[in-house]
């Protein structure tokens, strides 16, 4: 045991006088916060544990392979087969993506580097407001608005265009892939389009400056300085957008149609990981179908997992300003 | 080398590029919020908040005990979530410098991003399942699971803001290290964390997935903890996804009161952060 801290108080011109502090509260303060940090740890391994728990009767019972790769959904004949899902989730994030990444990244660098100034505040504070709704009334406005609209103007008219393609084929009924694909879009835009505005501010200024002094114009500095060096944590604020994406729970199966089947057309109900897992979970029945579903959930947080540690890891290497090669 | 002419038309194609982005963004906002307004007003009534849901075709009926069950739900979470979520913030900002920090700090971003509809799993095997009934418990520890690393993240950043002369200055007059921290810093911190505290619990009204097998829904008013209970967003879900014209209004109403309640927590959240800048100059 150390000795008890001593502190010296000097007196005016009297004999020196020692106060002795107890040690006891600051270790207690010590040890209380670091047991609060490492609860951080402590959650992390709860979600794992847990999820392993109740899933690993469906991986015993179904396999692996047979899970993961199944193309049939049938709780009531005790058939599970995850490849519906995985595809919804993969083909409606990647929609998401597509639309998501231009729009956000153009927003962005029209508020930093292009637009007037003005613009800046209020646009970002509807940006803040768009992150801040909840995803049931995005599934609301999906529904009764983006819906009927995609099905009355978009969809069709995508059909005339692209026709001969198999993506754009078959009825159009509005629910579908493509719904929930725009709907996550609007969702992931804040994040990707917040990240994308910090990962500029971090671009040195006299990158740019050099550029527009040789006589370049704004998009030519934009284009030879400032994307070359921001790529990485561009690319890391897509990721969080597509993780963001993957899990996205109550818009999505508002809008996708929850048919467990895969189809090639965009237009096509479907269905996503959250979505089966929204649904049944609470009316399953039997340890299997309930195993099957945490399974779900299991693949889905490894997936978002492997994606934002890869996110923060590149976001974290463009804020440190880690040397680039200007590609 | 292309001609200025030509370098000029290339550079205003993006900017008007450019600004397509922000209206293709602005676009959807703008819509969301005026048809949430708009459809939703019409079925504002004192009543509204205060009855239980009635049934299809019958008229009046409210979301009071979804608001309520939200209100107990959010308190739930809070009580679990807030010295968790903060300590670990403290923690972070005043020992995780290290290694041990590091890790920590790379875990709570992850964790950040996991899917709601994931956590609400956890809790369904870690309260649901030994219980043995849904509850609003279940539903609050959901929600706590999500506000924790949120919460970690902000109580970092505002206390990692507070200067270091204030510290030095407590310890040479002899303070203890954990009544500085306690005194000092947490309080000089303190604006900082009830914004993100009010940030917190406004995503945590927000949320519906995990509600769904966690505290389940409730037809009637409750105020137990142990008990399934009703909430503000799986009702809009439920209303939603009905056949009903008349359930379909009352979701447009119920979504209006949703977004004024989570518009008045970040609004506060706000305020209250302008002030403590303000007081900071």
């Amino acid at each position: 045991m150390p000795p008890p801290t001593e502190i010296a108080v000097v007196g005016g011109g009297g004999p020196l006088a020692r106060a002795r502090v107890s040690p006891w509260g600051d270790r207690a303060w010590g040890l209380g916060v670091s047991v609060l940090g490492a609860s951080i740890l402590v959650v992390a391994g709860l979600i794992l544990a847990e999820l392993s728990g109740v899933s690993v009767v469906a991986w015993r019972k179904l396999g692996l392979l047979p899970f993961l790769f199944g193309t049939d959904w049938d709780p009531v004949q005790d058939r599970f087969g995850a490849l519906p899902f995985i595809y919804g989730t993969v083909v409606t994030s990647l929609i998401a993506i597509l639309v998501a990444v231009p729009v956000s990244v153009g927003l962005a660098l029209f508020l930093s580097e292009m637009g007037p100034k003005p613009l800046k505040r209020p646009v970002g504070f509807a940006i803040e407001v768009l992150a801040a709704i909840p995803s049931v009334i995005f599934g609301l406005w999906g529904l009764f608005v983006m819906v009927p609209w995609l099905r009355g103007t978009v969809e069709p008219a995508l059909q005339v265009a692209f026709g001969f393609l198999p993506l754009f084929q078959g009825p159009t009924i509005g629910l579908g892939y493509l719904a929930a694909g725009l709907i996550l879009a609007v969702m992931i835009l804040p994040t990707i389009a917040s990240v994308t505005l910090e990962v500029l501010k971090t671009v040195p200024l006299p990158l740019k400056e050099g550029a527009l002094a040789l006589g370049a114009t704004r998009w030519e500095a934009i284009r030879m300085s400032v994307l070359p060096y921001a790529r990485p944590g561009i690319v890391g604020a897509a990721l969080l957008g597509l993780g963001r994406a993957l899990g996205e729970t109550m818009a999505v199966t508002m809008v996708i149609g929850n048919s467990p089947e895969i189809h090639a057309s965009l237009f096509a109900p479907g269905y996503s990981l959250p979505a089966v897992i929204a649904n049944e979970f609470a009316e399953a029945t039997g340890d299997v179908h309930i195993g099957a579903l945490a399974a779900l959930g299991l693949v889905l947080f490894g997936i978002t997992v492997l994606l934002n540690a890869l996110a923060q890891l590149l976001i974290r290497a463009v804020n440190r300003g880690m040397p680039r090669r200007a590609a | 080398m292309r001609s200025l002419g030509w370098r000029r038309f290339v550079n205003r194609f993006w900017t008007v590029a450019s600004a397509a982005g922000v209206v293709a963004a602005l676009v959807p906002l703008a819509s969301l919020l005026w048809l949430v307004v708009s459809h939703g007003a019409a079925g504002l009534s004192l009543g509204f908040f205060t009855n239980l849901p009635a049934p299809v075709g019958e008229t009046g009926g409210g979301v009071g005990n979804g608001i309520l069950g939200t209100l107990l739900l959010v308190a739930l979470a809070s009580v679990i979530a807030l010295p968790v979520g903060i300590g670990a913030g403290v923690f972070l900002a005043e020992k995780g410098n290290g290694r041990a920090g590091d890790v920590i700090r790379f875990v709570t971003e992850v964790l950040s991003g996991v899917p709601s509809i994931v956590i609400g799993i956890v809790a369904y095997g870690l309260v649901v399942a030994p219980m043995k009934r849904f509850s609003a418990l279940a539903g609050g520890f959901a929600l706590a699971l999500l506000m924790v690393p949120t919460l970690a993240r902000s109580t970092e950043e505002f206390v990692r803001l507070v200067p270091g002369a204030l510290r030095e200055a407590s310890l040479a007059l002899g303070v203890p290290k954990w009544k500085t921290s306690l005194l000092v810093i947490l309080r000089t911190a303190a604006g900082g964390i009830i914004t993100a505290v009010l940030l917190a619990v406004a995503r945590a009204a927000g949320e519906t997935a995990p509600l769904l097998f966690t505290a389940l829904n409730n037809q009637y008013w409750n105020f137990r903890a142990d008990q399934p209970t009703a909430s503000l967003t799986v009702q809009i879900f439920n209303y939603a996804i009905s056949p009903y014209e008349d359930w379909h209004n009352k979701a447009w109403t119920a979504a209006l009161v949703l977004l004024l309640l989570v518009g008045l927590l970040n609004l506060l959240a706000r305020l209250l952060s302008r002030n403590r800048m303000e007081g900071a100059r």
